[in-house]
This record gives C-alpha cells, structure tokens and sequence, in this order.
C-alpha cells in the first residue's frame, strides 16, 4: 500500500510537470518567440483556459504527499522553507501577470506584465529542477527527521552541510529550463500558426540542443555524486525502461520537430520529462528523502500514514482522479485546435 | 518578537486573514452570478445577462487574487507547522487533499469555460459551467471548514504510541458534528458579502446617475439575498454556532463574552472593555440574563466565567477575542437593520428614490468584510492556546528548524506582495464599475454583447 501511494504521489508530480511544464515553458520563451502585442495575447489565449487547471495538479499532489506521508510532507517543507517560499512568490507574480495583462491596454502596463510572467516562469523551471537537484543529492537530516538548509553555502554538493544551490543542484536546474523550454514551445507551435508559429519551432530546436547538452553533465554527475543510484537498476533491471523512455523522447521531439509532426513534438518533450523523473524515483525508491547521513534516510516506511487512512484514501481519489480526468478531457477538447486571434479574453 | 512560534502565527493570521477577503466574494458571487445568468434564461432580457458578465469579470480578477494568495496557505502547514503536521496529517491532510481532488480540478476546469466559452459554446453549457463553477466554490469551502473543524473538535482518532494521532473513522472527520453550524455561518456570511457588494455598486450607479437600469438591477437583487443572508446569520447559523460553542468550548464562550466571574442568569455585554489587570468588564452595558437564555434557553442558567478555568487555558489574547466576538456581532445587526428597511423600501417602491439610503448600502460594502473576518478570528484566537482543541498546543506544533529571523523574512516579503495585490485589486474592480455594464474593456468582450 505504501509503494502503491509512492506510485500515485509520483503519477500526481508527474501531470503536473506535464501540463503546467507547457505554460511555465510557453512563459519562459514568449517574450523571445513572440514580438508583437497580437502574438503574445496569442501565447496567453493559447494557455488561458488550461493554465489555472494545470497548477492545481501542484496544489492536489501536495495535498496527496501531505495525506499519504506526513512526516516527508513536514520534513521536507519546513527543511525547504526558503525556497518554497521563493517558489509560493513566484507562483503568485506569474498567477497575477497571466490574469491582469489584458485589464489596461497600455504598453507599459503589458510590457511590466510579460516581464512579470517571464521572470517568474523562467526561475520557477529553474527552481523546480534544483528542488529535484536536492532531493537526489541528499539533504542534512538529523535523527528528529528535521533539517534546514540555507540558500547556499559553499556550493558544493558533497559538503555535510550542503545549500539549495550547489553547482550539481544549479546544473539539474538549468536543464529543467533548458526542457521546458522545448516543452513550451512545443506546445505554442501546436496552438498557433504563422510567424509565431516557426519562431517557436526554431525555438523548440534550440531548446532541444540544451536539453542534450546538459542531460549528459546531470547523468553523468548524478551517478558520480551518488554511485547508490545505480543499485535499484542493478536489482530490477526492467527498471531501465524509464530511461529508455526519456531517451526515446529526447530523439522524438528532433524527429517530430523536423517532420513538422507537432503534437508528437509535444507528446515527445512529456515523454522524455516523465522518463527522467519517473527514472530518478525508481532509482531513489524506497527513499523519499534521502538524508546525507543515510542512517537518517526518510522512505516510505518512516514516512507514511496509517494503513486505514491510506485505504480510504484510495477509494476518494481514485474517484476524484476519474472526475478530474474527465473535466481535463472535457475542457482540452473544447479548446482545441489553434487558437484564433479574434476571439477570447486576454 | 523573536519567538518562532509567535512569528509563525503572525505570518499564518496575515496570510488567512489577507486570502479570505478574496474566496467571501468567490463564494457569494458565484451563487448571485448564477441567479443572474438564471433569471436570463427564464425571461430571455439581454440586460440580465449583461449583469451576469458584468459580475463575471469582477469574480474572474477576485478568483485569481483568491488562488493565489490560497498556495500559501496549504503549504505553510509543513513549512510552518512541521510538527503539527507531523501529529495530525494523518487526518487533517485528507480533508485538504480531497479539497484539491474534489473542488478545484472543479472550479479550474469550469472557470475557463464560464469566462471564455459563452459565444463558442452556447448559453446551455454557459449556464451549467456557472453552476459548477458555484458547486465548486462551496465544495472547496466544505472541506475547508471540515480541516477546521477538526481542530476545533477532533473526532475520529486515536492516539498512537509515538505520540502522534491516527485516523481511525474517515466518516466522522468528515461529517463532524462541528461542522455543520459553522459551514452554514461561513456561507451565509459569503452570500452577505456579495450582497453587499452587489446592492454597493447598484446604489454608487443610482446616486451617480449612471447605468441607472443595472443599478435598479443590482439593488433589487442585492438586498433581497442580503436580508435572506443578514438573517440566517442570526438565525439559524449564528445561533447554533454559539450553542456549539457553549457546549464544546465553554472557555472560548466566556471570553468572547468578557464573563469573569461565573453567574447565574449571566447577561450579555454590549458595550465594555475587558480589564485583564483587575479582572472585569469596565464600562459595561449589560442586558440582563439574555446570556443564559442564548445558550441554554433558561433565563437562569449557570454560565462558567473565566474564573471556572486555570488561567493556562484561556485564551491568549481575551480582549482581542471579545473585540473580534463584539464586531462581528455588531456590525452583523447593522446590516440586518439595513438591508431590511431596503426590502422594506422595495416593496413600498420607494428605494431606488431613497437616496440616503442608497449612500447607506453604498458605505456598507466594508462590512461584511469586516465582519467575516472578525468571525474567524474569533473562532481561531477562542481555539487558542490550542492548535488541536484539548490535543495539542500552539507552542508545540510549530516548526522545530526554521529561526524567527526566516519566518520575519517570509512575512514581510508577503506583506509588500500582499500590498501590490490589493492595490492591483482595486484599481481594476474600481475601473471594472466605471466601465458599467454596457461596455467591455476589451473589444471582443463588448461585442459579445449585443449580439449575444
């Protein structure tokens, strides 16, 4: 029961980075790939109705992490106080620049708002990746279960006392914006036409080359920096399929990009960010905090709830999961195609 | 000042109090949003549905300043309170969790449907994306008011040998007896909120001469639902909320009532200001007995004084709790005695001529802001010093790593946020009411209309 809600809790993390990835990315690339006012209420038609539904799979999975392991829920919230914080900031400037830009129509007013939405969207790819950066790396639990880390400190991902920021965490970061980006972009090349259309191709090819650049150094350190990763693809080597999956993404999106295939560019980019992450956790399992003392190590043992309130959980959820699958049906189907210039809110 | 755990309870009280100006409004408007969009499609008058997009906008930019300002709030019971979490997660993280999987996949979905679906896809399906949209919101509040109220009164658990407690009866956290008097005052003080905001704006546009058609509108519907809602803030919610109290928490009821001394055939304090050093209401303007009757329905009943409890349980802060217990109730007779001589005034035809009363309905629209929070802080500083009611104290549910000087951080960086956003708020709300009904601000929304 409990690796079953490790399962769901990773399914949850995983949606999320799926859809929000696409806005957070749109975000990070449309001040670049779209240049004009019309085109970038182009960009934000093309997230508005999708947006608000996409964090919630944040909001959901937290309360999910929070009901099923308790202890990692405290633990690791009040150990990242500062940057979940940051994170909680940025969230609400995006929330805010997404919504307010078409309430004046002033430059100034929609120039400080794309701003807004592109800073934040950009350092929330980028905070997210160190988050997982972090999670891989280790963090300084004591024997309580508790822990707090600074900022930085001296960024050095095998120092006893690491920070949130170390070179390792940074690199993980870049390469979360490096593939949303591609995501991003992906996605506005399969809602929009035109000019904006082939810059955000252009866009999602440059973003691929990054993301290939850096999953190298990421993999390579991951391994380095901790060689315990390997042990679960040594013991159930069915495992490597997670890889394979993220690597068969990664060569996806440059096919689809080049075959002007767009919604398998798209599909291909979710393929590669589920690989890896789905990668990490089976590689991090039964842990769910590895401490840098592994003596101290959260799993899923110490961690979790009860048995009874994981059993009920399982019957409420898996019938809001039915509903929540059925409105994201429901409103992706209403919404699709390429967004019109005429019609909409933003 | 430097006490993590005050700091903590500085920054949670902010950010509550902040986020819930936004979600009264939600709530109500969504109801009266869809009364608008209801009365539309019953008498097919195009100027019913202008008001309902009208009030659409307003609720869209509430909804975004409401969503945002809530991702703190669940995030701040690990960052803020690990071992609160630690002790109860098991139980108060199901409500929560069922909050996101049950109301806001919801209201997300039929949000973006509600405010840009109406011309592609019809007004059937606007009207029922209106209606999720409202079951939504009330849901959302539901499981809300249920993690509350499990705190306010735990049921369902039991304790383990770590020290910590266990789910053992989802059934009775989810259907606690608390529960239901204290979702009904919450509601109920929503709707008011929206009422008053609604009749607010029909009378600045009726003395303004201005939109005077939708302003006729927005009166008439304003202050029927806030006299329905004024009144079931009296009775039933308030009163069952109060006998609730008694009952459950007799410390919380002699505190906000500033009863020292135990009596039989207690009084109600009107007026007075609690006197912790000498222990007494000074200044006090007593109705005899009504105390007793209110709570036990016997005009001579004992009630328990703050004398009756050893002082390390009484509420930390007494004169804050009772000032919070007063206004609420103060300003809730206010607007019960408003929005009934307006009902009165509709009936006799005489309203929309009324002009002091207009500028009366106009001047109310802060206080059933006021007044709800006000409500809830009396309901959270009357739970003190307990986080979970007789279970656990405030002291030690805090987080045990994160220093006072990072939670000051985190609180004033969400007090200049905070600042930004209200501001924000207001300019566009204030520009969305100049604007009227009439007109969009955008080009395709104005088009919508008349052809709509």
């Amino acid at each position: 029961m409990t690796t079953l809600w490790f399962v769901l809790v990773l399914f949850m993390l995983v949606m999320y980075v799926l859809l929000d990835g696409f806005d957070l990315g749109a975000g990070a690339v449309h001040v670049f790939v779209a240049k004009t006012d019309a085109e970038r209420r182009m960009v934000l038609k093309a997230i508005g109705p999708v947006w608000d539904g996409n964090e919630v799979w944040l909001i959901a999975a937290g309360g999910t992490l929070f009901f099923a392991f308790p202890v990692l829920y405290a633990s690791s919230f009040s150990g990242f106080y500062l940057p979940l914080m940051i994170v909680l900031w940025l969230l609400m400037m995006r929330g805010v620049s997404i919504e307010l830009r078409s309430h004046l129509k002033h430059p100034m007013w929609a120039t400080f708002w794309d701003a807004g939405f592109f800073v934040s969207s950009a350092l929330l790819a980028i905070f997210f990746g160190a988050a997982a950066g972090n999670v891989i790396r280790g963090v300084p639990l004591d024997a309580s279960g508790f822990f707090f880390e600074a900022l930085w400190t001296n960024f050095d991902p095998t120092n006893p006392n690491p920070g949130i920021l170390d070179w390792y965490t940074v690199l993980v970061g870049l390469l979360a914006l490096a593939v949303l980006v591609t995501h991003g972009a992906n996605y506005l090349v399969l809602k929009t036409e035109g000019a904006l259309n082939a810059r955000a191709r252009r866009m999602a090819l440059a973003g691929w080359a990054a993301t290939v650049a850096l999953t190298i150094p990421v993999t390579v350190s991951t391994f380095w920096l901790r060689p315990v990763m390997w042990a679960n693809f040594g013991r159930a080597p069915w495992g490597a399929i997670f890889p394979l999956i993220a690597i068969g993404g990664l060569v996806g999106v440059l096919v689809c990009l080049l075959r002007h295939h767009e919604r398998g560019a798209l599909i291909a980019s979710g393929a590669y960010m589920a690989g890896m992450m789905v990668s990490s956790a089976f590689a991090l399992y039964p842990r769910v905090l590895p401490a840098v003392n592994p003596a101290h190590d959260l799993t899923i043992h110490n961690a979790a709830t009860s048995l009874y309130g994981m059993t009920v959980g399982l019957v409420w959820w898996s019938i809001g999961m039915v509903l929540a699958a059925i409105y994201f049906v429901f409103i992706y189907r209403l919404f699709r195609g390429k967004v019109s210039p005429e019609e909409g809110h933003y | 000042m430097d006490d993590p755990t005050l700091v903590a309870r500085w920054q949670f009280g902010f950010t509550i109090l902040y986020h819930y100006l936004y979600p009264q409004l939600t709530m109500g408007l969504a109801l009266l949003i869809l009364i608008l969009k209801s009365l539309y499609l019953r008498t097919q008058d195009d100027r019913w549905n202008r008001s309902a997009r009208f009030w659409a906008k307003i609720f869209a930019i509430n909804f975004v300043m409401g969503v945002v300002t809530g991702i703190p709030m669940e995030f701040q019971f690990g960052t803020n309170w690990a071992k609160f979490s630690v002790f109860a997660g098991g139980i108060i993280a199901q409500t929560l969790a069922m909050e996101g999987a049950f109301a806001f996949f919801l209201e997300s979905a039929f949000l973006g449907l509600f405010l840009f679906g109406e011309r592609r896809f019809g007004q059937r399906l606007h009207w029922f994306s209106a209606f999720m949209v409202w079951l939504g919101t009330w849901a959302s509040g539901y499981f809300i008011i249920a993690t509350n109220a499990w705190m306010q009164h735990p049921v369902g658990y039991k304790m383990t040998p770590d020290g910590t407690v266990e789910l053992v009866d989802y059934w009775a956290v989810l259907l606690n007896p608390w529960i239901l008097a204290q979702y009904m005052h919450a509601i109920g003080g929503a709707v008011l909120t929206a009422a008053c905001v609604m009749s607010g704006v029909g009378a600045f546009y009726l003395l303004s001469h201005q939109h005077e058609e939708y302003g006729r509108r927005f009166v008439k519907v304003g202050v029927l639902t806030g006299l329905i809602a004024s009144l079931f803030q009296l009775y039933p919610s308030g009163d069952w909320s109060g006998v609730q109290v008694t009952h459950r928490q007799p410390i919380k009821l002699a505190a906000m009532e500033g009863l020292f001394q135990t009596e039989q055939g207690a009084g109600i304090a009107i007026l007075g200001q609690p006197d912790m050093q000498a222990l007494k209401l000074d200044n006090p303007f007593v109705v005899p007995r009504a105390l007793s009757f209110l709570t036990y329905r016997s005009w001579s009943a004992e009630i328990k004084g703050l004398d009756a409890f050893p002082r390390d349980e009484w509420p930390s802060s007494v004169p804050l709790l009772y000032y919070s217990y007063h206004i609420m109730v103060g300003l809730g007779t206010i607007m019960i005695a408003v929005m009934g001589l307006s009902v009165l005034m509709l009936w006799r035809r005489r309203l929309y001529q009324a002009r002091w009363l207009l500028w009366c309905l106009m001047l109310m629209v802060p206080f059933p802001y006021i007044a709800n929070s006000a409500g809830w802080m009396t309901a959270e500083l009357g739970r003190q010093p307990w986080l979970v009611y007789g279970l656990l104290r405030t002291v030690d549910g805090a987080s045990p790593t994160v220093s006072s000087g990072n939670i000051w951080f985190t609180l004033l960086g969400f007090a200049g946020m905070y600042a930004v956003f209200g501001m924000l708020f207001v300019l566009l709300v204030l520009r969305e009411i100049a604007h009227g009904p009439e007109v969009g601000p955008s080009g395709p929304e104005a088009a919508l209309g008349v052809s709509g």
